[in-house]
């Protein structure tokens, strides 16, 4: 059954976690479509949620209740190894600590996804090609003299930049970036906030979690959560 | 590829790494060290007593012994498996040394030196006449007089360095041997109500050196006839004690073994002498092992405890590296949490851990054998050093026959040990591995961004 044209839609998702004996009601029936090229901000105070939605959106984390669809499909379906798939191929995440691995080159976590998503002998085949669009990636992000440098070695806008290299280069449907200037000053936050404007207008898909009126004003639409419900759309 | 990537980045950058490495290589070293001298030490003692006896032994315990032995050795070596047969006289006797006065009770050993050279090593066990031990029992200051071999423990000291202090010509000292004769019934024989006692002058001609502390320390060597008079054996049927056989190379020990004890069994059905039968009764015939069991097998019985000492090591290997393994695994959550976002599979991170613990095994096991070979290749020198510099000696060669320390620990050992020591990391791995797999990476992206 086709549902509508939405890329990604939510129906009724709830989600709770336990803490001890305490059941902590996290998510109450979440209805949210977004559209192909949308650029999604979703708002909200700290415990609202938005983190796990965006969690459960990118399949990371599975609702207690409804169905997440993507173009249709319902994820709750999907076995694990196509949950994985969707994760790497439909799927790019920012985070708000970046999240890159210490041990890798820039130009290396970069390529992550793609050797995930390839066996050995497929890259060795394909690495070059991947090598290339992942140089020209770090470049149009100004990032091209830092390719064989050290995480550590870079500043915070700079790790943010290249996690969101690591989220485009296997040129995912959607973006899902939670909260990706929280850890930023505001310069260098305006800075990653363009680079997502940037996407934006390129036709990129990207739903943001936020808690800043300021970035989420950037957004096409601005979704509040109050108390794990949509208060506003 | 990020499954072949990872492990290597892994190994290279995480400090714990260090940590498993070298637990890794410390127990691999420890094992093959001891092994090598300990195996060694078995080995070469086994070894010795192969030598020294031969593949095969057919034996009686008995002092009387027993007879036909000459038409039986005659009908062996027309075999097409055997190399040579001596037969051997095995009993004892007193031994007066006659420039000291002091008399000891002593094994003594008849021996034909012709064939008991070409069926044993005795040869290489002498210091005078190893070049020519057809006349080991021909003295070099008088070759007509009727010479003995003696054990090299009896009459040589060694140094502190387990060399023996041999005389550079040989000494003239002549040996009173008595026995006391039997008849082929086990009675003493008698001369009128004395019992009667043989006694014969024997020259020391040379001494033998098998590397078997227990012989070279009670064994005096005889010509075999002329001890077979001294003994009785030579009344009535003559008689030996035993037949050392030498198989020919390529013929397999256990299968020429059963062919000999065949044809033993077929000699023994066809002979009717009451007294010669009798005799045969207690006779057996078995390869060198057998025939040694009561030194061989508490050495191998060692060595069996040695081996599950060194299960032990392995299982504390496995410990060690599930514990660091475990902390390696938690100091990673984030990064397995990342790797999860980006689509990796749960095979695909036990695959990540699993290689860094392949990784770590090789690198620990390759860094131990390489440490242990070193240690090895100089552990006499090591060993001499000590002694000079502080006295301490692993085993007082004064006291224990050993030249040198075994130090060869072969060509299949370090690669067992390597291959024990990559298992031993994948099972010390496998659980924290398997953890790490499953793994809620929201759980663990939530905590690290906390």
């Amino acid at each position: 059954m086709k549902l509508n044209n939405y890329i990604l839609t939510c129906q009724q998702i709830f989600k709770s976690y336990r803490m001890g004996a305490t059941r902590l009601d996290v998510l109450k029936g979440i209805d949210l479509n977004i559209a192909k090229g949308e650029f999604v901000a979703i708002k909200g105070a700290s415990g609202s949620g938005k983190s796990t939605l965006m969690h459960i959106l990118g399949a990371l984390d599975k609702p207690d209740k409804g169905g997440v669809f993507f173009e249709d499909k319902n994820l709750s379906a999907f076995s694990g190894r196509k949950i994985n798939e969707f994760r790497n191929k439909k799927i790019g995440f920012v985070f708000q600590f970046y999240h890159l691995l210490d041990e890798l080159t820039v130009l290396q976590n970069v390529l992550i996804a793609p050797m995930v998503q390839s066996g050995t002998i497929g890259w060795l085949l394909h690495s070059a090609k991947v090598k290339k669009t992942a140089r020209q990636l770090l470049g149009e992000l100004g990032l091209s003299d830092r390719t064989e440098h050290r995480p550590y070695q870079l500043s915070g806008g700079e790790r943010q930049r290249v996690a969101i290299a690591r989220a485009l280069i296997n040129q995912p449907d959607i973006i899902l970036a939670d909260e990706p200037t929280g850890n930023l000053d505001s310069k260098t936050g305006n800075d990653i906030l363009k680079v997502f404007e940037k996407l934006h207008s390129a036709g990129q898909t990207i739903v943001m979690v936020t808690h800043d009126d300021r970035i989420a004003e950037k957004a096409s639409r601005i979704i509040r959560l109050a108390d794990g419900r949509i208060a506003s759309a | 590829m990020y499954d072949v990537i990872l492990p290597l980045k892994l190994f290279k950058s995480s400090r714990l790494t260090i940590l498993a490495v070298a637990a890794v290589a410390v127990c691999v070293f420890v094992v093959i060290v001891v092994m090598t001298v300990m195996n060694g030490l078995v080995v070469d003692f086994i070894d010795k007593n192969h030598t020294f006896f031969s593949d095969c032994i057919i034996s009686t315990d008995s002092l009387v012994g027993f007879g036909r032995y000459d038409e039986f050795i005659t009908s062996l070596r027309s075999c097409d498996f055997v190399d040579s047969v001596s037969p051997v006289i095995n009993t004892f006797g007193l031994v007066k040394s006659d420039s000291s006065g002091k008399s000891a009770a002593l094994s003594l050993m008849g021996i034909v030196l012709d064939s008991h050279t070409k069926t044993t090593d005795f040869a290489q066990s002498l210091y005078y006449r190893k070049d020519n031990p057809s006349l080991a029992f021909s003295p070099s200051y008088n070759p007509q007089l009727q010479g003995c071999v003696i054990g090299v423990d009896l009459l040589v000291e060694r140094d502190q360095w387990g060399q023996y202090r041999q005389m550079p010509y040989l000494p003239r000292w002549s040996y009173g041997i008595t026995c006391f004769p039997l008849t082929p019934k086990g009675t003493l024989v008698k001369t009128g109500t004395m019992v009667s006692a043989n006694t014969g002058t024997f020259y020391y001609s040379d001494n033998s050196n098998s590397g078997l502390a227990k012989i070279d320390s009670t064994v005096v060597y005889l010509p075999f006839e002329k001890l077979q008079s001294l003994t009785g054996m030579d009344i009535g049927p003559k008689r030996t004690s035993a037949i050392f056989i030498k198989f020919k190379k390529g013929f397999n020990s256990d299968k020429s073994i059963e062919k000999t004890a065949a044809l033993w069994k077929d000699f023994v059905a066809r002979t009717p002498d009451p007294v010669v039968s009798d005799l045969f009764k207690t006779v057996n015939v078995q390869d060198f092992r057998s025939y040694r069991r009561e030194s061989i097998a508490p050495m191998e019985k060692e060595q069996l405890m040695l081996l599950l000492l060194f299960l032990l090591v392995g299982l504390i290997t496995v410990f060690i590296i599930f514990v660091i393994f475990y902390m390696i695994v938690g100091a990673k959550s984030r990064d397995i949490g990342i790797l999860k976002s980006v689509g990796a599979s749960r095979i695909g991170i036990m695959r990540v851990f699993l290689r860094y613990a392949i990784l770590t095994g090789l690198v620990g096991a390759a860094v131990g054998i390489a440490g242990a070979l070193i240690f090895l290749d100089n552990i006499n020198g090591l060993e001499n050093w000590l002694y000079v510099k502080f006295g301490f000696q692993m085993w007082n060669r004064e006291i224990y026959a050993i030249g040198e320390i075994p130090s060869q620990p072969g060509f299949a050992l370090p690669i067992e040990i390597a291959a024990a020591a990559v298992v031993a990391c994948l099972l010390g791995a496998m659980f924290p591995t398997i953890r790490a797999a499953r793994q809620n990476c929201v759980d663990i992206l939530r905590v690290n961004q906390i």
